[in-house]
């Protein structure tokens, strides 16, 4: 990929990134009720880690965010495996999940659902599929 | 989930946490977790059996798949206690022996740990499991254990053949196995083995019967290297010691004797099972201890006395069936020989484990395996010998061991099968005692040369330098507790006789327990002066004829054809499909990815297109389509144009911000339907596959480097068109045919009272679909490995290959071949490969650059090219111009 040096691009996607990455994270949230979920919030956040990559450099992306893609990948399948198997020690088949209503500080009356961790699954692969791909090939030369 | 579940699973459960366990406690040698887990397993399931001696087998079940039928169901009877038993049991010893043998770095060793826990997990399972296809489940998993365990030395390319050869074989056999369990289920209905059990009669008149039986012998035979298909075993030595005690003598090999004694009472009866099996057992037996005398690689006798050994037990187990045909004294007579057969397993796995420990023991200190340069030991490791002995006699059948008796029983089983008077066995039943006592004379032979080509004569030259010494404790505690155990099962036999071996061969079986008989379980090392005694005299007096002068005649094994023998068909035969294979595939696989499309588009418009055809449910309901509204129309236009713009595109770029046109407008018409959730994804997924794009075409050359005369293809033409217009046709009559009540009233019903979600999409994603999303992102991940792999590992080899050079200067040219062939199989068709595909064999193309060069040059050369991988562009470039060729 080319090194960056356009400035407004640079100074724009400072801010936007976290704005794509927010945004993200309410589609994660909020996937169960309204549009969003695990697998559009994951590209998004790929999406906002790209912009980065595109308006610097990778090696930039690699500095401010120094982990693994792969392991990403390897987490999130696990979590989504690991959720899954957990019904089974409920006497439950694979992958059934529970939900309740619970009362939080500060959010109140709020479902929990086994799903959402399940989602985060998704999601960490998704985001680790998304940047793995993306960094090999952009590495490449 | 009950205990026996989790027992059952958790080998798998600590094969998964053991990386991170060895993390936690650096030092500690992670065998010790493997040893512990089974030493516990090895206790839990001691204390079910008390319940099995008193006849009451535990069963635990648990619906797996319940859609399907499949239910994880263990099932806890005497057969497969003995057998857990034995798992577990030399699951701890070999774990515990392989601490002190394996000593390499860190990361292999949790390799080799994981696997032999995933090994033990999937034996357990195969032993424990009550269904069909469960257990066919984990007999292949152990089929990979073991072949990831006998190319452990991956480096090393016997291992890297010896792991292929096991693969092909028992895979094939498993085939055969999974083919037979399914036709099982087309006679009965069932794939539960106790309700096959309960079948019975009716299916032996089946005529799927004979053909399951076959299948399922197939299976068993290839697990339990029975000839023809031996010839994997002494190939899979190549694997580590503890391995070879393990897998490849104790436990694995003996899944087929197994899986024959638990569908004996399916199959015992029918003549062909009789002959199969007891004759199949006797052939494998005489050719074995055949084969084994001229071995001069210890554990190379030790494999072929396995081989030999387990056609012992298969053919036993042959003669057993025939106590499904009789009744009453002469029942229990032939019931014998599972009691023999199932004894001896006992003794087998005690006797020979030792050997193999005393084997992996002399190599470790020596450093060879090789009789021809051992000699001499009993002085310098006069432990180490005294296991060997005793084991040595046991295997060989002599009292006062355990081999003994089962040894005795076996023949008197086979003198016995000469009265029979079934099955045609008038004829040719004196061949059974006949082939009995000659193998047993060369088991008798290969026992002593063990013994005495290793400890006994003067010590080597090359081996008097060496400081060679008794080995550590901790490698000595486990042959010395197998070899102590082989004493004891012959001068204890009671101890095992009640409370393993009868529930055992009464599991085998049922039908003697179920008519209110008891098997006898007396086993005495004392019989009296039967004709088995004499038969053993001579066996004694025989072999030491053989013994003493074997040197002699041991050449004669020279003489024997070598161009017929079955490891050459093997060779042959894999050659022979490797070529055939590839002439086929290069027959539509040129490397052009646009005749690839044009096939996926081919096969799609035929089978949609005769379903859109022929389907008489297909309607077209003009006025069901809603009106087209001008914003609606303005969008298709500009998508019209953008998808006509993209093949005149002048350069890539264009073409590439044209396809995201297209995804855009998408987007913008998504948003209009009022679909946020397709919209947003859309979006998403262009802006990465846009910037996808330009990152992979940034390395291609300009478009217009390469432009020829396009010329004008009639059968592209006809196939972009029909497939446009297929499209369209479908999507116009999507509208209005529902051929089946759709499924999206149970979702919008359905997911929020049961799922707790109001956006369906997503819920149909994590929980009603969910193990569909499982799935898919697994297959993500795997996808997103291979493109890493493909790109930054692909100049791996040439790293490997200068390693090589670097430790064997001289011999650099003939590991680069050796490696070659490594990277391809064989040499032949690949060259074919390279030449059919131009621009498609670029790995090779890469591999072809790098290799001849690795051979004229100096190391120093090489270390200095693998630290600047950079240095090397060549690959990359040819590369860029092989994608030229095609585009």
């Amino acid at each position: 990929m080319p090194k960056g040096s356009d400035i407004f691009l640079q100074n724009v996607s400072k801010v936007v990134v976290f704005i794509i990455l927010a945004f993200a994270l309410y589609l994660f949230f909020t996937g169960h009720g309204s549009p969003g979920g695990g697998f559009i919030a994951g590209l998004m956040s790929a999406g906002a880690l790209l912009l980065l990559a595109l308006a610097y450099d990778i090696e930039t992306v690699r500095k401010v965010l120094p982990v693994d893609f792969k392991l990403v990948t390897a987490s999130g399948l696990l979590i989504a495996l690991l959720t899954g198997a957990g019904a089974l020690f409920f006497g439950k088949p694979f992958l059934k999940h529970a939900f309740g209503h619970f009362e939080l500080p500060l959010l109140g009356e709020t479902e929990l659902h086994t799903a959402l961790i399940f989602d985060l699954g998704v999601y960490l692969a998704v985001v680790g599929v998304t940047m793995t791909i993306l960094l090999t090939i952009g590495e490449d030369r | 989930m009950s205990l026996l579940h989790l027992l059952t699973l958790s080998p798998f459960v600590l094969a998964a946490a053991l990386p991170l366990l060895g993390k936690a406690a650096p030092r500690l040698h992670k065998g010790w977790f493997a040893a512990v887990l089974s030493a516990v397993l090895f206790a839990a399931l001691l204390g079910y059996s008390a319940d099995i001696r008193a006849g009451s087998p535990i069963i635990e079940s648990f619906a797996w798949i319940p859609s399907l039928g499949i239910s994880f169901t263990v099932y806890l009877d005497g057969l497969s206690l003995l057998f857990a038993l034995l798992i577990t049991g030399m699951g701890a010893l070999v774990a515990l022996y392989s601490v002190a043998y394996m000593n390499s770095s860190e990361e292999s060793l949790n390799r080799f740990y994981v696997l032999l826990l995933i090994f033990m997990g999937a034996m357990l399972g195969l032993v424990l499991s009550d269904n069909l296809l469960t257990l066919y489940g984990f007999w292949e998993l152990t089929s990979i254990a073991s072949f990831l365990l006998i190319g452990y030395n991956h480096r090393n390319q016997r291992s890297r053949y010896g792991a292929l050869k096991s693969l092909l074989i028992t895979m094939t056999g498993g085939l055969g196995l999974l083919s037979g369990f399914i036709l099982l289920y087309v006679m009965s209905g069932t794939y539960r083995i106790r309700e096959l059990f309960e079948a019975g009669a009716p299916l032996i008149s089946h005529p799927l019967f004979l053909p399951a039986m076959i299948l399922i012998l197939l299976g068993a035979f290839t697990k339990s290297a029975q000839y023809p298909f031996h010839i994997w075993l002494p190939d899979a030595m190549e694997a580590p010691t503890p391995v070879s005690a393990y897998l490849h003598s104790a436990t694995m090999v003996k899944a087929g004797l197994y899986l024959v004694a638990r569908l004996t009472p399916v199959f015992a009866g029918a003549p062909e099972w009789f002959w199969i099996v007891s004759l199949g057992g006797l052939v494998t037996l005489l050719y074995g201890s055949l084969g084994a005398v001229k071995q001069t690689d210890l554990k190379g006798i030790l494999a072929y006395s396995t081989i030999s050994q387990l056609g012992l037990m298969m053919s036993l187990l042959g003669i057993a069936s025939l106590a499904g045909i009789f009744d009453g004294e002469e029942r229990l007579l032939y019931a014998a020989a599972g009691t023999a057969a199932l004894f001896h397993l006992l003794n087998h796995a005690a006797f020979k484990g030792t050997l193999f420990m005393a084997a992996g023991i002399v190599d470790h200190e020596t450093g060879t395996r090789d009789i021809r340069k051992l000699g001499g030991l009993a002085r310098i490791m006069p432990l180490t010998f005294t296991v060997s002995l005793f084991g040595a006699l046991s295997m060989a059948g002599l009292p006062p061991f355990g081999g003994f008796i089962s040894k005795e029983m076996f023949l008197e089983s086979m003198i016995e099968t000469m009265h029979a008077g079934v099955f045609r066995l008038q004829t040719w039943a004196v061949l059974f005692p006949v082939i009995a006592w000659i193998a047993s004379v060369f088991t008798f032979v290969y026992s002593a040369l063990f013994v005495v080509r290793t400890f006994f004569g003067p010590l080597k030259e090359e081996l008097r330098s060496r400081n060679i010494h008794e080995a550590p404790p901790l490698m000595t505690i486990p042959p010395l507790l197998l070899s102590a155990l082989a004493l004891a099962l012959g001068l204890f036999p009671g101890l095992a006789a009640y409370s393993l071996i009868r529930p055992a061969a009464e599991a085998m079986m049922p039908i003697i327990p179920a008519s209110g008989e008891r098997l006898p379980a007396e086993l005495k090392l004392w019989h009296g002066f039967t004709p088995a005694l004499w038969m053993t005299v001579g066996i004694v007096a025989a072999g030491s004829v053989l013994t003493l002068t074997a040197r002699r005649w041991v050449k004669g094994y020279d003489l024997l054809p070598r161009g017929l023998s079955i490891n050459r068909f093997y060779d042959a035969s894999l050659r022979f499909f490797e070529r055939i294979t590839v002439r086929v595939t290069s027959l539509y696989m040129n490397g052009s990815s646009r005749s690839y499309v044009k096939y996926i588009l081919g096969f799609m418009l035929l089978v949609l297109g005769f379903i859109l055809f022929r389907s008489t449910d297909v309607t077209f309901q003009v006025r069901a389509y809603a009106v087209i509204r001008p914003y609606e129309w303005m969008i298709l236009l500009g998508l019209a144009a953008a998808a006509l713009a993209v093949p005149f595109a002048k350069s890539r770029t264009v073409a590439i911000i044209l396809t995201g046109t297209i995804g855009y407008l998408m987007t913008l018409m998504f948003v209009f339907l009022r679909a946020p959730d397709l919209a947003l994804t859309q979006m998403v997924v262009e802006s990465i596959s846009v910037t996808l794009f330009l990152l992979c075409f940034y390395h291609l050359p300009k478009l217009r480097t390469e432009r020829r005369a396009v010329r004008f293809r009639l059968p592209n033409f006809l196939v972009s068109v029909a497939v446009g217009a297929l499209m369209t046709l479908i999507a116009l009559a999507v509208l209005d045919t529902n051929p089946f009540d759709p499924v999206s009233d149970y979702y919008v019903r359905e997911s929020y009272e049961s799922a707790g979600g109001k956006n369906i999409v997503n819920v149909i994603l994590v929980d009603f679909r969910g193990f569909d999303t499982m799935l898919e992102i697994m297959v993500l991940g795997v996808a997103s490995l291979g493109i890493y792999n493909m790109i930054k590992l692909r100049r791996k080899a040439t790293d490997v290959g200068s390693r090589h050079v670097e430790h064997e200067g001289e011999e650099a040219r003939k590991e680069a071949s050796v490696l070659r062939e490594a990277q391809y199989g064989y040499d032949g068709p690949v060259e074919d490969l390279d030449a059919s595909k131009p621009g498609a064999g670029l790995p090779g193309d890469d591999q072809a650059d790098s290799l001849p060069d690795l051979d004229g040059s100096s190391p120093a050369e090489h270390s200095d090219r693998r630290e600047q991988p950079e240095e090397d562009q060549g690959p990359a470039d040819s590369r860029a111009k092989g994608g030229e060729r095609d585009a």
